[in-house]
C-alpha cells in the first residue's frame, strides 16, 4: 500500500445531542466545526478541504442535504464531498478525511458529520420504511426495529446468550454518559430497569435502544509535518477499513457480523496491530442497540465469538476494566443524531489518547478503536487512532 | 467534549414546543408516488406466487439455490442459470413479536416477524416473513412451517399473496 502521509487528528469539536434542537443543521455544523478549529488553534484559512457525513437525507427532508449544509460546514470554495454509507457515515466519514491528507493531495481536511432527526412526523421511523426492498419487504409493512429484534434474537439463540447480561450494556452506558457533557440519556439504571422497560420488538426493550437525536460534531485532520507545527500532541488516524455485505440479508447467518470483521482486519493490518485484544486500549463500537455493542466486540476482534456478554458482566468492558468500552456513554447514553453518533465516538478517541476526557478518562489510553455500522446489517466502519507512545 | 472546554452549543426543544409552534416552523408534506418495475427474477417470483408457488434461481457454479431469486449470483458474480421451485415448508432460523406498527406507533397485539429457512433452498437461505396461528410464547427457532395462502382469486403477485407461515403438524 502506497500511503504518502501519516494522518493525525488535531482537533475536534461537538454540540449538546437532544432529541430536538432549536439551532438549524447548518448552525449546528457551524458550531460543531467552530470548536473544532479553536481546539486546533486553526482558522478556516487553515483547511484544504472538507469531508461531511450525513445519515439518510429523508429524516431532513431536504435532498442533497449536505450541499445545503456546506455553509455551516466551512466548505465554500473548498474540494468538498458527501460520504454516505448509512449508519456506518460517522465513522467513515473520517475515512474519506483520510484519503485527502494520506494521499498527500491536501495538507488539512475538516470532517463534519451533523444529523436533525426531528424534523421527520409522526417519527423518524417513518423515513427509515423506504429503506426495505420495495418487491420483497416494503409489502409486509415492516418497522426497521424488525431486523434489529430478528438480528439479537439470532445472535441470542445461536450462543445461548440470557437477556440479562445483554441489558448490562445499557447499564454501563447510559452511566457512562453520565459524565459526557452533550448526553442526552445519562442514566443510574439497573439490569432489571432495562428488563422491565416496554418491550418495543421482543426481545428488544425500550431501554435497549438509543433515541432519535439532532446533534453534530467535528474533527480536523492534518498530515504529520502539518500536524507537528499545530501541537505537540497529535494522535493519530493509523488504520482504517470498511466493508459492505449483501442487501440479501435473510440469505446470511445473522449471528455474526462477518462485514466488520473484514472491515476491522484492514484496520488492524494498516496499523500493524497483531494481537486486537492486547494492544487495543479501549473501544467505542457502535451501540444503537444494546446487543449491538457486543455484536461489534466479536466482530472487531476484541472478544471471541458468543462471548462479549460476558466480558461485560464481569466488568472487562467498563471505564476502570482492563477494555474499557464506549467510555463515551455510547449511543444508548449520549444520543443518536446517526451520523454525529459515530463521530463523536472518534471525538471521544481524540480526546481519551489526548488525556483530555475529564472524568470519562480511562487509564493508559493508546491505542482506540472506533466502528459504525448501518443499513440491512450491510456495513462495517472502522478507524485505529493511536497517541505517541 | 474535552476537559479544556466548559460550554457546549445547542438549544433543546421539547415536542410540545415544536408543535405549538413555540418556534417558527415550516411544514411540508412530499407527494411523490413510485411504481417500480419488479425486474426478471422478482417479476418471475411474483407471479409463481399468486399462482401458489415459490420459485428460487439456482448458480451452477457454487451450487446454490437461492430465493428470493436473482438473476445473478452475487458470491460468484455469474448470472444463475436455472430456475427452481422450492417448497412452501420451512424453518423458522430467528423471530421476533413487534409492538410497534411501521410507523412506530405501539400496537396491542403483536405482529409476529421471522425469517424462515426455505425448504429446498439451500441451508440458511430465506425470507422476511409473518406467522400466524400460533401462540407468541409457542414460537421458537427450529419450528417447522408451512405457508398459508390466499384464496387464489385474492392473489395478486405479492408476497401477500402468502397470508402468513403457521406451525407444521407432523
Amino acid at each position: 500500500m502506497n500511503i504518502k502521509k501519516r494522518v493525525a487528528v488535531v482537533g475536534a469539536g461537538i454540540t449538546l445531542f437532544r432529541r430536538r434542537l432549536k439551532e438549524s443543521g447548518k448552525e449546528l455544523s457551524f458550531h460543531a466545526v467552530n470548536m473544532a478549529l479553536e481546539s486546533a488553534e486553526m482558522t478556516r484559512d487553515d483547511i484544504d478541504s472538507v469531508v461531511m457525513g450525513t445519515a439518510p437525507d429523508a429524516f431532513d427532508g431536504i435532498h442533497m442535504k449536505s450541499e445545503n449544509l456546506l455553509d455551516g460546514a466551512g466548505a465554500t470554495q473548498k474540494p468538498y464531498t458527501h460520504v454516505y454509507v448509512g449508519g456506518g457515515t460517522g465513522v467513515f466519514s473520517p475515512i474519506g478525511g483520510w484519503w485527502h491528507v494520506a494521499s498527500g493531495m491536501h495538507d488539512t481536511c475538516l470532517v463534519v458529520c451533523e444529523e436533525k432527526m426531528s424534523p421527520c412526523f409522526p417519527h423518524p421511523q417513518t423515513a427509515f420504511r423506504t429503506i426495505w426492498d420495495p418487491i420483497t419487504s416494503r409489502p409486509l409493512n415492516p418497522n426497521l426495529v424488525w431486523i434489529f429484534a430478528l438480528e439479537m434474537h439470532r445472535y441470542m439463540k445461536v450462543h445461548n446468550i440470557p437477556k440479562e447480561h445483554i441489558a448490562q450494556v445499557a447499564v454501563k452506558n447510559k452511566g457512562n454518559a453520565l459524565d459526557h457533557p452533550s448526553a442526552q440519556l445519562g442514566a443510574k439504571i439497573t439490569v432489571d430497569d432495562v428488563l422491565n422497560s416496554e418491550i418495543m420488538v421482543y426481545p428488544v426493550n425500550r431501554l435497549d435502544i438509543s433515541p432519535p437525536s439532532d446533534g453534530a460534531a467535528a474533527l480536523i485532520l492534518a498530515s504529520e509535518d502539518v500536524a507537528r507545527k499545530y501541537t505537540d500532541a497529535p494522535v493519530w488516524l493509523d488504520g482504517v477499513g470498511w466493508a459492505l455485505d449483501s442487501a440479501y440479508w435473510t440469505n446470511r447467518d445473522l449471528y455474526y457480523p462477518q462485514y466488520v470483521e473484514e472491515a476491522a482486519k484492514m484496520a488492524y493490518k494498516m496499523a500493524k496491530i497483531n494481537d486486537p485484544p492486547k494492544e487495543v486500549s479501549f473501544a467505542e463500537p457502535y451501540d444503537p442497540f444494546t446487543y449491538k455493542e457486543l455484536h461489534h466486540l466479536e466482530g472487531l476482534q476484541l472478544a471471541k465469538k458468543g462471548e462479549a456478554p460476558k466480558l461485560t458482566v464481569e466488568g472487562v468492558t467498563a471505564r476502570d476494566g482492563d477494555l474499557p468500552v464506549c467510555p463515551s456513554g455510547g449511543l444508548l447514553g449520549v444520543g443518536n443524531p446517526i451520523a454525529a453518533a459515530g463521530l463523536m465516538k472518534c471525538c471521544e478517541a481524540f480526546w481519551q489518547l489526548r488525556n483530555e476526557a475529564g472524568k470519562r478518562q480511562v487509564p493508559k489510553a493508546e491505542t482506540g478503536v472506533c466502528q459504525a455500522w448501518g443499513d440491512l446489517m450491510q456495513v462495517g466502519t472502522v478507524c485505529v487512532f493511536k497517541r505517541d507512545s | 467534549m474535552s476537559k479544556n472546554m466548559k460550554e457546549l452549543p445547542g438549544t433543546p426543544l421539547s415536542g410540545k414546543e415544536l408543535k405549538s409552534e413555540k418556534v417558527i416552523t415550516f411544514k411540508w408534506r412530499p407527494n411523490a408516488k413510485y411504481a417500480w418495475s419488479a425486474g426478471i427474477a422478482y417479476g418471475r417470483f411474483l407471479d409463481e406466487l399468486k399462482a401458489g408457488r415459490i420459485i428460487g434461481r439456482r448458480c451452477s457454479r457454487c451450487e446454490r439455490i437461492i430465493v428470493p431469486p436473482r438473476m445473478f449470483c452475487e458470491h460468484c458474480f455469474v448470472a444463475t442459470d436455472e430456475w427452481v421451485y422450492v417448497k412452501d415448508t420451512g424453518t423458522i432460523n430467528t423471530f421476533s413479536l413487534s409492538y410497534l406498527d411501521a410507523d412506530a406507533n405501539r400496537i396491542k397485539d403483536p405482529i409476529l416477524v421471522a425469517v424462515i429457512d426455505i425448504d429446498g433452498a439451500s441451508p440458511g437461505v430465506g425470507i422476511l416473513h409473518l406467522l400466524g396461528n400460533v401462540a407468541p410464547d409457542k414460537i421458537d427457532v427450529g419450528m417447522k412451517v408451512k405457508a398459508v395462502w390466499k384464496p387464489p382469486e385474492e392473489r395478486e403477485g405479492s408476497v401477500t399473496d402468502i397470508l402468513f407461515w403457521e406451525p407444521l403438524e407432523d
